[in-house]
């Protein structure tokens, strides 16, 4: 609970993903507006903020594909009271993931030498470059989520049903969803 | 031929001797998850979905392979079912690559259904992400080992309705693998006769006609039908 506004304090958090589940947050449209009344949204990949704050509610877009995000998310979870993977990238590692089939050598080799045209290396010893994890895993192999909301990416409704389920304190009716749609 | 009378989920169902426990509660309406059986040919057990609790049975039995038998008493979506169907799926989701969002089946595959029917919101075992191939050697069709299940619906349609036996199984646990003929290439094998039974059987986006995209595919089983309406009736009907 905000202590100015008196409202639950919702924040969103954007990790290996492609931003396609924030876009179809933002096709709330104008739900927002009720949204916004209901809740104060205090964190956003699209928010400046230096420390991730206290929060009621976190939408977490994406996969853990980075030392950065893996250290990210532990805090984030530590800071939030209701976690919600959102979106199949954070539910499965979904396409996050499938460079799980090579090393993390052979990928940054693809990425930085064979396919570069300009600038041909590999980002080394630039503490700016998030070291890339091993494997890619979904947020529940290494932070406890309450909530799971699938789809690539889900859409605006059911992240309404989902954020106005959890502000009207009901436990969100997920069943039925299916990953991929 | 005698006719059984048994107890499913507290419906009183007939079947007639020697007939499945699966097939007489679909008949009658209750619908046992399944992913290895496609009627029309037989069934072998495989995906173990269609596990059903029998009083006085200690041991789960497979619904698709237990005959029905006078005086039964079947349960078929017990909490205990609906706890290892939930792990099965996961089983399955985890031991093979099924990105369904860019999956040619997304939308229309029958583990994604199974997945949304069970409830399953996510899995709790870890992704095994194991390398494995695309053939796309065939000149209509593709095989993508990562999308397979292993119900050999594939192999049972090829060797019993098609009569090529195509396919069969080569390896052992999960590193089993669909192959064509000895292990070749499929656009090399020699049995195939290119007749697709196979892709439409399919359950997932393991075996799918080329030029498809995301979510394009669409498979057609009526066929089987008609083929087994002719074979054991003798009429010719759509």
């Amino acid at each position: 609970m905000d202590s100015l506004t008196k409202k639950p304090r919702l924040a969103t958090v954007w990790l290996g993903g492609c931003s396609g589940c924030h876009m179809s947050f933002l096709d709330l449209d104008e739900r927002l507006f009720e949204l916004h009344r209901r809740a104060e949204i205090c964190a956003s990949p699209f928010t400046d903020y230096k420390d991730f704050p206290e929060v009621d509610i976190t939408l977490v877009e994406g996969a853990v594909t980075t030392a950065e995000q893996l250290e990210e998310i532990r805090h984030v979870r530590r800071r939030t009271k209701i976690l919600v993977s959102f979106g199949d990238c954070a539910v499965t590692g979904n396409v996050t993931a499938m460079r799980n089939f090579f090393s993390v050598d052979d990928v940054l080799d693809r990425a930085y030498r064979e396919t570069a045209t300009q600038i041909v290396g590999i980002p080394s010893g630039n503490p700016a470059v998030p070291r890339l994890l091993d494997r890619v895993r979904p947020v529940h192999e290494v932070v406890k989520v309450d909530y799971f909301l699938q789809g690539c990416a889900p859409s605006a409704e059911e992240i309404y049903r989902l954020l106005m389920d959890l502000l009207d304190g009901r436990t969100p009716a997920l069943a039925g969803r299916k990953f991929g749609s | 031929m005698s006719v059984k009378t048994l107890t499913i989920d507290g419906k009183m169902v007939t079947g007639m001797a020697g007939e499945t426990i699966f097939n007489a509660a679909w008949e009658a309406g209750i619908r046992i998850p399944r992913l290895c059986h496609v009627g029309g040919v037989s069934d072998v057990g495989a995906c173990r979905l269609c596990l059903v609790e029998i009083e006085g049975q200690k041991k789960l039995l497979a619904a698709c392979l237990t005959p029905v038998e006078e005086g039964m008493v079947v349960h078929t979506n017990t909490e205990r079912l609906r706890a290892h169907r939930r792990l099965i799926l996961e089983l399955l989701f985890a031991e093979r690559n099924h990105v369904c969002s860019v999956c040619v089946m997304n939308g229309q595959c029958e583990l994604q259904d199974l997945a949304a029917e069970a409830g399953l919101d996510h899995v709790r075992l870890r992704y095994q992400f194991p390398k494995l191939g695309v053939d796309t050697s065939h000149e209509r069709f593709g095989l993508d080992h990562n999308r397979c299940v292993l119900c050999t619906r594939c192999i049972r349609v090829c060797d019993e309705v098609e009569g090529a036996h195509t396919w069969d199984v080569s390896g052992r646990g999960a590193r089993s693998v669909i192959i064509a003929d000895m292990g070749e290439p499929w656009g090399q094998s020699e049995s195939c006769t290119s007749c697709g039974k196979c892709v439409q059987v399919c359950p997932t986006g393991a075996l799918f006609s080329k030029g498809r995209g995301v979510g394009e595919m669409r498979k057609d089983r009526r066929f089987l039908k008609y083929i087994v309406t002719a074979r054991e009736k003798h009429q010719w009907i759509r």
